[in-house]
């Protein structure tokens, strides 16, 4: 096959286009430009788009042997990632930018530009494994590294995209096995540090970033019951779940901690109320896709578990197709699900699909 | 075997250029000591300083020796700015940046004036413009800097009119000539400029070293201070083995230079009409304007230049944007746009630039594949679009 293998200048990528280029493949070694400004050097652990990622990719393609092209997506980044980020948090939602990446550019704009060039696959240094069951339909899983999986951000693909992807360290046991396979094979960037963090926020601090772009008028914090109980500088420093700083003169009635349940950006009000209230039993979006093969009768509710977060645990669930909408009933509740984040389907190791989500229920409070 | 097609970038080493670096890399002794083993590496450099000074007719003393073009470019514009006491620098939005950023950075950091001159959709400049800017700066002009000819669609500017108009007001006239020399004939005596940059790999040399031609009635603040070597202007150890090769390239090149340009240009004219042939949308940029007989630029509207160029690359060929390029990311360049190109289409431009060493199968390899290459490219812009 050709393949086009999506290298940031990490470890990870290095060696996934390495076993492409040992398995036989004619590989082509592809660095994406998303920042709009790539002259910049690294700061910290953070980015994958600096000058020095881009020459670390090019090294290890040196290294390998295979062609290197930089191509830059930075349009294609900022409208569909960056700007869809600060909507959504505009919004008072939580996103995921890592997902929409996956979904707009790595296995969409990347994708289809190598598709259109000749090129059968792009490979990336994503954990995570496809397989075939014996109807030959794809189906993406967990990768046997379960430390470090990264099906989650995967969930967004589909059986088309799946069947023009590669991710190589799928099978393997853990990350130190992948550096010491990097350091074998003489791949410079054996040790660099992971990136951790969202990589156009070099700094690291989302909540100071994001004071550039959403507002931060002051506005009132309100109980459940619409009761104003204490006023805020400005919506951008909260999150669902949070309990410090909120800064509440008079205590509740119960005298007991409260918490942000949700954010209204339309009348910048933030809502507080009691722990249980974070108890979310229900979760649906409208946004949502299967990964590989539908499931039968999706109508119906089946058994499956449900992950809401990249490094969170899956907990039992049951889901269905509700009025063009994906219906999510947690059989026990999950704390501190905010909309905006992607819930993504498993059973068992196997990743169905996901969504967006767009309300939560809660026994409690309902969030819209 | 790969077909190289960017001589405009760096030209294949000439093999008189090879022998010298050789035979001087066999030799001891820094060029400014006294005793024979320095003698001996001197008479390397002053041989060069003869060649060099041949091929671009100025006098031997003229020559300062650089580590390349952009030094050379940088020495004399700072120089220039620095040693005449006025704020207004006149120049082109077309020139490379080895140009356009050193007066930058004499505007941001030093109060210097600057008027970009506008050229029009050939590539031409408005002398009318440039009449009316000295005119109305009587006194204050530092220097005007303008190539001789332009690096990506080798188009070449009438730098006799220039130094005409510039000499009724004494201002001084700086020539990049780095895409110039070795392509065109060049004689900086009846020139009319005060400086002149010119670069060893561009016409066979390796690459680290050039040369700064500077009147010999000219003071020049110099860039590097130290040993006082070449005028003062350009202090530190005569790389010698380098110069001597620059020597031999640059000699070489004036050599066959006029059997050169009539066959490339005959090549580069066939290339033309065969690309459009085949391409029939494609636009050759400057067909109408003088230009270097070695440079074949295009437009191919539709097909973006990355992806044409990832394409040729594939096939086995080397060509260019011909813009300029961060961290691998191709930006629109800003010599079209200063054409008046618009943006997306300045985005889908080829430069082809042939070498002493292009053959008639390289050409058959450029149209075949750029032939293949072209709906390819198209395509996968129309997909992008569509996303």
């Amino acid at each position: 096959m050709k393949v086009l293998a999506a290298m940031s200048g990490g470890v990870d990528s290095a060696v996934a286009a390495a076993r492409a280029v040992e398995e036989g493949h004619e590989v082509v070694g592809v660095h994406l430009a998303l920042s709009r400004m790539p002259g910049t050097l690294r700061t910290g652990s953070r980015g994958c788009c600096t000058i020095e990622d881009s020459m670390d990719a090019q090294r290890a393609a040196n290294k390998l042997g295979i062609p290197f092209y930089v191509w830059d997506f930075s349009e294609r980044f900022k409208l569909d990632v960056v700007d869809d980020f600060i909507a959504e948090y505009q919004a008072g939602r939580t996103p995921n930018p890592c997902m929409r990446c996956n979904e707009r550019i790595k296995f969409a704009a990347l994708l289809e530009k190598g598709l259109a060039l000749g090129f059968d696959a792009v490979c990336t240094g994503h954990y995570a494994s496809i397989t075939s069951d014996q109807d030959g339909n794809l189906e993406l899983h967990r990768s046997l590294a379960m430390a470090k999986d990264q099906s989650y951000v995967l969930g967004v693909l589909t059986q088309e995209q799946l069947a023009h992807s590669m991710f190589p360290l799928g099978a393997t046991a853990s990350k130190d096995l992948v550096r010491k396979e990097a350091t074998e094979r003489g791949l410079s960037v054996a040790n660099k540090p992971d990136s951790y963090d969202i990589c156009f926020i070099p700094e690291g601090d989302t909540r100071d970033w994001l004071k550039e772009f959403v507002s931060s008028e002051p506005g009132q914090i309100v109980d459940t019951e619409g009761q104003v109980v204490g006023e805020h500088d400005g919506l951008v420093g909260f999150t669902i779940g949070q309990r410090k700083g909120l800064n509440l003169g008079r205590p509740a009635k119960d005298g007991r901690p409260r918490y942000v349940l949700e954010i209204r950006p339309k009348t910048k009000e933030v809502v507080v109320g009691p722990e249980a209230a974070l108890e979310i039993t229900e979760l649906a979006g409208a946004r949502f896709s299967w990964c590989g093969k539908a499931p039968e009768n999706s109508t119906d509710f089946f058994d499956c578990e449900v992950q809401v977060r990249a490094h969170g645990d899956a907990v039992a669930a049951q889901a269905a197709v509700v009025d063009s909408e994906l219906v999510i009933r947690l059989v026990e509740p999950l704390y501190g699900v905010a909309p905006g984040q992607t819930a993504v389907l498993y059973l068992g190791t196997r990743v169905l699909g996901q969504t967006t989500i767009d309300r939560t229920v809660s026994a409690v409070v309902s969030n819209v | 075997m790969r077909v190289f097609l960017d001589h405009a970038s760096t030209t294949t080493l000439r093999p008189e250029a090879k022998a010298s670096l050789i035979s001087a890399l066999e030799l001891t002794g820094n060029p400014s000591s006294v005793h024979s083993s320095g003698q001996i590496t001197r008479a390397l450099v002053e041989d060069a300083r003869d060649q060099v000074a041949k091929a671009a007719g100025c006098n031997r003393s003229e020559v300062v020796f650089t580590s390349g073009g952009t030094e050379a470019n940088n020495q004399a514009i700072k120089g220039l700015y620095w040693s005449s006491q006025r704020p207004v620098i006149i120049s082109s939005a077309l020139e490379h940046h080895a140009v356009i950023d050193p007066i930058l950075w004499l505007a941001e950091h030093q109060g210097a004036q600057v008027h970009w001159l506008q050229s029009n959709r050939a590539g031409e400049l408005d002398l009318i413009e440039l009449a009316e800017v000295l005119e109305k700066n009587q006194g204050k002009v530092s220097f005007i800097s303008l190539m001789l000819a332009n690096n990506e669609t080798g188009v070449i500017t009438d730098i006799r009119a220039v130094t005409d108009l510039a000499s009724k007001y004494q201002v001084p006239v700086h020539c990049d000539a780095v895409a110039a020399f070795g392509n065109m004939p060049i004689d900086f005596a009846s020139s009319g400029v005060a400086t002149m940059a010119v670069s060893g790999h561009k016409v066979g040399a390796p690459i680290g070293v050039g040369a700064l031609l500077v009147r010999r009635d000219l003071t020049l603040s110099p860039l590097v201070h130290g040993g006082t070597q070449e005028r003062s202007l350009r202090s530190g150890t005569l790389s010698y083995s380098m110069i001597s090769s620059f020597g031999a390239a640059a000699e070489a090149a004036v050599r066959d230079l006029v059997e050169r340009e009539s066959r490339l240009k005959a090549l580069r004219d066939d290339l033309e009409a065969r690309v459009l042939a085949a391409i029939p949308e494609a636009i050759v940029t400057v067909a109408g304007s003088t230009r270097l007989p070695h440079n074949a630029h295009f437009l191919f509207p539709g097909a973006q230049s990355d992806n044409l160029l990832f394409l040729l690359d594939q096939a086995g060929i080397s060509a260019s944007a011909g813009s300029a390029c961060t961290a691998g990311v191709l930006a629109p360049s800003h010599v079209l746009i200063g054409m008046g190109i618009a943006p997306e289409l300045a985005d889908c431009s080829i430069r082809v630039s042939l070498g002493h060493d292009t053959k008639p199968s390289d050409i058959d390899a450029f149209v075949e594949a750029i032939a293949s290459s072209y709906p390819v490219a198209v395509r996968e812009g129309a997909n992008q679009k569509a996303i």
